[in-house]
């Protein structure tokens, strides 16, 4: 099974270390593209925690079938497979929530976090640990995108959670500059998510800088070492 | 060591191909498997998604025939924007004509083509127009799109409904700009003026073309 141990490290891993958006830096195609306001990052990192889950579920069982050398069309495949039954699936019996998600779901079999995740852990791990990186992971960058694109319309648009009625009919974004507020346009397109994560990095790495600073005046705090892929 | 023994260089080969075959059956099985699955069901949600998107040009209280079924099919239709042959929706109540809903192109947006759906009564009125994709600038030229237009009281593209050829003259199917009569937003003249164009041949073409539309043999009344 998993040791609480293995779990915390699989989940420090995702939401903080290795966070796919401002740790490995990964899939920023989608990124760029949907975060123009926080409820599509977070719609599309709900979507893509699913898919990371099952994907690194199941190359995790059948990793002792794939031989080394075909190992990547074969993740490809399974990846591709999955995500596609998955967009079936959704459309056929939650069609409410595919039409929210369901845009989303397409971007993800380009994603090259999902492809990282079951190369770098889900070929290596057993399905549990597996499930738990992917889910984990995607956690990681739901809190990233869901900042990010706050970040985005606040600055872009004055509001705050735009977009929330496609998901819940009843409620309405929040604006919380002034209706006067003339909007700053390079906020929500591309070059402005580019600004605005560099931003995002250059924290992360100052937290970690300060982290490491701390653990280096207290005498022998274990260091951990796993690398970065 | 006992795997390099075991298989020679071609046998080694073969075997890698095997396995890449038996997981490409296997997956392909599970696609199609999925797909037969739920074919059903899709369909049956994206003819809700069609009339959904219909109900906002025309109210269905206007309508009593099975519309999704009462269709013609258009050739490419240069007037309307069409490169690809489309499909024209018919609106009947107790067999009359009530309108045509169908697809138009505005090929002059600012960022490429703005596609409409419109529904357009029988004594050439316009019932509704709505934007169905675009690529306009997010926040800028994007207010023809119903849902992010600012106005709500107003929105920008319900100005078209009731609009005739007959009660508004050619040279009025202009944004205010260009001497017309429709409102646009400075600094966003582009995207306006490309769907109001679209609106105004639309218009045109459904007055030269209103009655092939209606007696077209194949569209059962």
């Amino acid at each position: 099974m998993i040791s609480r141990d293995e779990f915390n490290t699989i989940a420090w891993n995702g939401v903080w270390k290795q966070n796919t958006s401002i740790g490995q830096i990964l899939g920023l195609c989608p990124l760029l593209a949907v975060t123009t306001n926080a409820v599509n990052g977070i719609m599309l990192s709900l979507a893509t925690i699913l898919v990371m889950a099952i994907a690194n579920f199941a190359v995790a069982s059948l990793r002792n079938f794939i031989p080394h050398e075909i190992r990547i069309p074969v993740f490809i495949l399974i990846v591709a497979a999955l995500v596609t039954v998955v967009d079936l699936l959704f459309n056929a019996n939650l069609h409410e929530l595919y039409l929210v998600l369901g845009i989303f779901i397409p971007l993800i079999v380009t994603n090259c976090i999902v492809l990282a995740r079951v190369e770098a852990f889900a070929a290596k791990n057993p399905p549990l640990q597996s499930t738990f990186d992917g889910i984990f992971m995607g956690v990681g960058m739901l809190w990233t995108l869901g900042v990010l694109g706050a970040m985005r319309e606040f600055i872009g648009n004055g509001t705050i959670l735009g977009g929330i009625d496609m998901v819940f009919p009843s409620l309405q974004p929040i604006q919380l500059l002034p209706e006067s507020y003339p909007g700053f346009l390079l906020a929500l397109l591309p070059p402005g998510a580019f600004i605005l994560l560099g931003c995002m990095i250059a924290w992360k790495n100052w937290m970690d800088a300060k982290a490491a600073e701390r653990a280096r005046l207290k005498p022998p705090a274990p260091v951990a070492t796993a690398g970065c892929h | 060591m006992s795997a390099a023994k075991e298989f020679s260089a071609p046998g080694m080969a073969a075997r890698t191909a095997a396995i890449l075959f038996a997981f490409v059956v296997i997956f392909t099985g599970l696609l199609s498997g999925a797909y037969q699955w739920t074919k059903p069901a899709i369909e049956a949600s994206a003819a809700e998604e069609k009339m959904k998107l219909v109900d906002e040009v025309l109210p269905r209280s206007e309508y009593d025939n099975a519309l999704l079924q009462d269709t013609v099919t258009l050739p490419a239709t240069l007037e309307l924007g069409l490169s690809d042959p489309s499909t024209a929706y018919l609106a009947r109540q107790a067999g009359a004509p009530v309108a045509a809903i169908f697809e138009a192109v505005a090929p002059d947006g600012y960022a490429g083509k703005v596609r409409l759906i419109m529904a357009i009564r029988a004594n050439g009125q316009v019932a509704g127009v709505r934007v169905t994709q675009h690529k306009e600038t997010p926040g800028l030229g994007d207010y023809v799109e119903l849902k992010k237009d600012k106005n709500k009281a107003r929105p920008w593209i319900t100005q078209f409904n009731g609009m005739a050829l007959t009660e508004v003259p050619d040279k009025e199917w202009k944004v205010k700009k260009d001497g017309g009569r429709l409102d646009y937003y400075a600094g966003a003249t582009v995207t306006p003026r490309a769907v109001s164009k679209a609106v105004f041949k639309a218009a045109k073409w459904f007055e030269a073309n209103r009655e092939q539309l209606f007696n077209t043999p194949g569209a059962k009344p």
